[in-house]
């Protein structure tokens, strides 16, 4: 699903991944854990295709295509969604409008018809069901004046509504509270199958409690310095990061 | 000839054509000597620091329309809001188009400034009103000088006007270049509703020049809603003055969709004059090329517990430039006042301006006054939010400034309007956005 090798990618002059190779398939979850600045945000913007950081070297292939020239809504029309670690507020636009929009927005660049209005209202009925989302909700504002933990849970709304191949989850779990996690994490593993992949990042070996990884990779000064199974979070949850940096530095 | 000489000599050509013996022919003589002694305003004076009429000056325009012209509705009807019962009053050339206009005098009088200044039945009125809240300046005098024709409304008390009314001034381009000067009086009784939607509209490229003045006048908690389409091809520039008085407990709206034109210059006055007064000012500004738009602004609070908000927005791309000039006057006796107003202001290009000055003048000291001005760019962080759910740079950006403008899009109360200005917005940005906002 997703292949990226030796990966360098900077921002501003600086370089922040510095080789990273990591494999995702089709059907596994992979989490990827590290200290704060390591580059995990940094790895899901350059795959969502974010402008200001320049890919300097390697490759990121979905489903064996480079994408490296594509725009970001390209690359998410081809199925790549990130639920943004820290989700933008965008004053006078509905959630559903934005949804609309998005959906509409894919359907016409594969060359679809709009979907029908009567289709959109029920998916958008079905998806904030299962993310347990007020309807009221739907009609504000994106993320306006929404709380850290509403902002979340709408990411993954989001995320439902577009039903991507490749979805990356930015902490999605800092900032839910632990009813709304379960409800959260529930509907992530509803969405999976296996057709798509999920890769989550997080500090916190909680969230992967509820959704089980089938591979865990620690992100460390810009490349993945160990990759294990969901055991690795439980040992990075008792032990820190100490040792791991020692191991590199021997 | 220079036009301000062209200008004072026609006034004699003028005379021959309007009835001397008229009460508001004095007033129209006194005028031109005001216009003779003041002239245009330059750019030395503080308030037109930032726009320059010069270039719009130098045509040699035909001041009176020499021939009548006419234009077939489907020919215009996208100019107009068809789509939405109203009266129209609407004028060719700076003359009255009975074929395309819908007057009335049941209830209320919707018809001609010209019928009004010559029939006796509305001389109570015109001297009451005529001239008594527009300023003394160059430019407005110059407007009195040469009234002649253009809107008039009158409704008395406890009247809700059944439908709006649509003023539109069309040029045709007959003429090389062409000034015009409609004088409107709208004149709302106590307790009485209206709402009214203006445009100027050039038909072709010549150059158009119009200095427009526009008398409102609001009796106690009457309502008057009125918005200003100005969506007008590269050389029609417009001066676009009007000035309003309101007594206790009314309401008056101003919205001003400037999104298009050469130079645009809105001189927008608000005199209260009772208590409990509220006054709107609303303002859309989205330009390109090398169009100019100007907002001057005055809300001269004189009593208690009244309010005002002024809200304007501007986009700004390639060269464009804008003036935001907004004056708050709170005289000492005008104890509670609430006065808002904010100016917010989006920079798509390193070469568009915008110019954003508050001035406030406040004597009294139990007052709640606010003033903000803010100068951005789009958010980047946003537009990539966007796409990254597969929506396009340009329905991105084009999100954004709605979203941007959305608290003044909402403030449209006629829904046809609303969807209207929507559509412009959407053609001006070249997108299709399939919902309305
Ligand atoms: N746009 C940017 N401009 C400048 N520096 C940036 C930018 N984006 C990221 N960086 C820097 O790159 C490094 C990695 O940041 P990144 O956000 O990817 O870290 P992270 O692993 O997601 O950390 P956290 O766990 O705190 O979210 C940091 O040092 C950060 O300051
Ligand atoms: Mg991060």
């Amino acid at each position: 699903m997703l292949e990226i090798k030796d990966l360098h990618a900077s921002v501003e002059g600086k370089e922040i991944l510095k080789g990273l190779n990591l494999n995702v398939k089709a059907g596994e979850v992979h989490a990827i854990m590290g200290p704060n600045g390591a580059g995990k945000s940094t790895l899901a913007n350059v795959v969502a295709g974010k402008e200001e950081y320049e890919v300097t070297d390697g490759n990121i292939l979905l489903e064996g295509e480079d994408i490296e020239e594509l725009a970001t809504e390209e690359r998410a029309h081809k199925g790549v969604f990130l639920s943004f670690q820290y989700p933008v507020e965008i004053p006078g636009v509905t959630v559903t409008n934005f949804m609309k929009t998005a959906i509409n927005e894919t359907r016409k660049a594969k060359g679809l018809e709009e979907m029908p209005a009567k289709d959109m209202l029920k998916k958008i009925r079905e998806k904030s069901e299962l993310l347990e989302i007020d309807r009221k909700f739907l009609s504000r504002s994106l993320n306006q004046g929404f709380s850290g933990g509403e902002k979340k849970r709408n990411e993954i709304f989001q995320m439902a509504m577009m039903e991507p191949k490749l979805a990356i989850l930015d902490e999605t779990d800092s900032g839910l509270d632990i009813d709304a996690l379960r409800i959260v994490a529930n509907g992530v593993n509803k969405l999976k199958n296996d057709d798509n992949a999920i890769v989550v990042i997080t500090h916190y070996q909680r969230l992967l409690d509820y959704i089980v990884p089938d591979f865990v990779h620690v992100l460390y000064d810009g490349k993945i310095v160990k990759s294990g199974t969901k055991e690795l979070a439980l040992e990075l949850e008792e032990k820190g990061y100490d040792w791991i940096k020692e191991e590199i530095n021997a | 000839m220079e036009l301000k000489d062209k200008l004072v000599s026609s006034f004699l050509a003028f005379e021959n054509t309007v009835d001397v013996d008229a009460p508001v022919h004095d007033i129209r003589s006194n005028a031109i000597k005001i216009f003779e002694e003041k002239g245009f305003p330059s750019k030395k004076e503080e308030a037109w620091k930032y726009t320059s009429l010069n270039s719009v000056l130098k045509h040699d325009y035909s001041i009176f329309p020499k021939e009548e012209n006419a234009l077939e509705f489907k020919d215009v009807k996208k100019y107009f809001i068809y789509d939405l019962d109203t009266y129209k009053i609407v004028f060719i050339d700076g003359k009255y188009s009975s074929h395309l206009s819908e007057t009335t005098h049941d209830k209320i009088d919707v018809c001609l400034m010209s019928s009004a200044l010559d029939h006796v039945k509305y001389k109570p009125v015109i001297e009451a009103y005529f001239n008594k809240i527009a300023p003394k300046d160059g430019l407005t005098s110059l407007n009195t000088a040469f009234s002649k024709e253009g809107a008039y409304i009158h409704i008395s008390k406890n009247i809700q006007a059944d439908k709006p009314i649509q003023i539109i001034h069309f040029s045709t381009g007959k003429e090389s270049a062409q000034m015009l000067q409609p004088r409107n009086l709208i004149v709302v009784g106590e307790n009485s509703h209206v709402q009214i939607i203006e445009r100027h509209q050039s038909l072709t490229d010549n150059p158009v020049l119009t200095n427009s003045v526009t008398e409102i006048y609001a009796d106690k908690s009457a309502f008057v809603d009125c918005y200003k389409i100005q969506n007008d091809n590269q050389n029609a520039s417009l001066i676009d003055n009007t000035f309003i008085e309101q007594h206790a407990k009314s309401v008056a709206s101003v919205h001003t969709f400037a999104f298009g034109g050469n130079i645009t210059r809105n001189n927008l006055n608000f005199y209260q004059k009772g208590e409990g007064i509220d006054s709107i000012l609303n303002g859309v500004t989205i330009i390109e090329g090398k169009q100019h738009v100007d907002h001057n602004t005055l809300v001269h609070h004189t009593e208690p517990n009244c309010e005002s908000h002024q809200d304007y927005k501007g986009i700004f791309d390639e060269k464009a430039t804008g003036v935001f000039n907004g004056k708050i006057i709170v005289n000492k006796e005008a104890q509670k006042t609430n006065a808002f107003q904010s100016n917010n202001n989006i920079l798509l290009s390193d070469k568009a301006t915008i110019n954003s000055k508050p001035q406030l003048e406040i004597f009294a000291d139990d007052v709640k006054c606010s003033h903000g001005c803010t100068i951005g760019q789009l958010d980047e962080n946003a537009l990539f939010y966007m796409k990254s759910r597969g929506i396009g740079e340009k329905e991105a950006r084009a999100l954004l400034m709605y979203a941007f403008a959305n608290n003044v899009l909402e403030s449209v109360k006629i829904p046809q309007l609303k969807t209207r200005i929507n559509k412009l917005i959407a053609n001006k940005l070249g997108v299709n956005i399939g919902f309305d906002l």
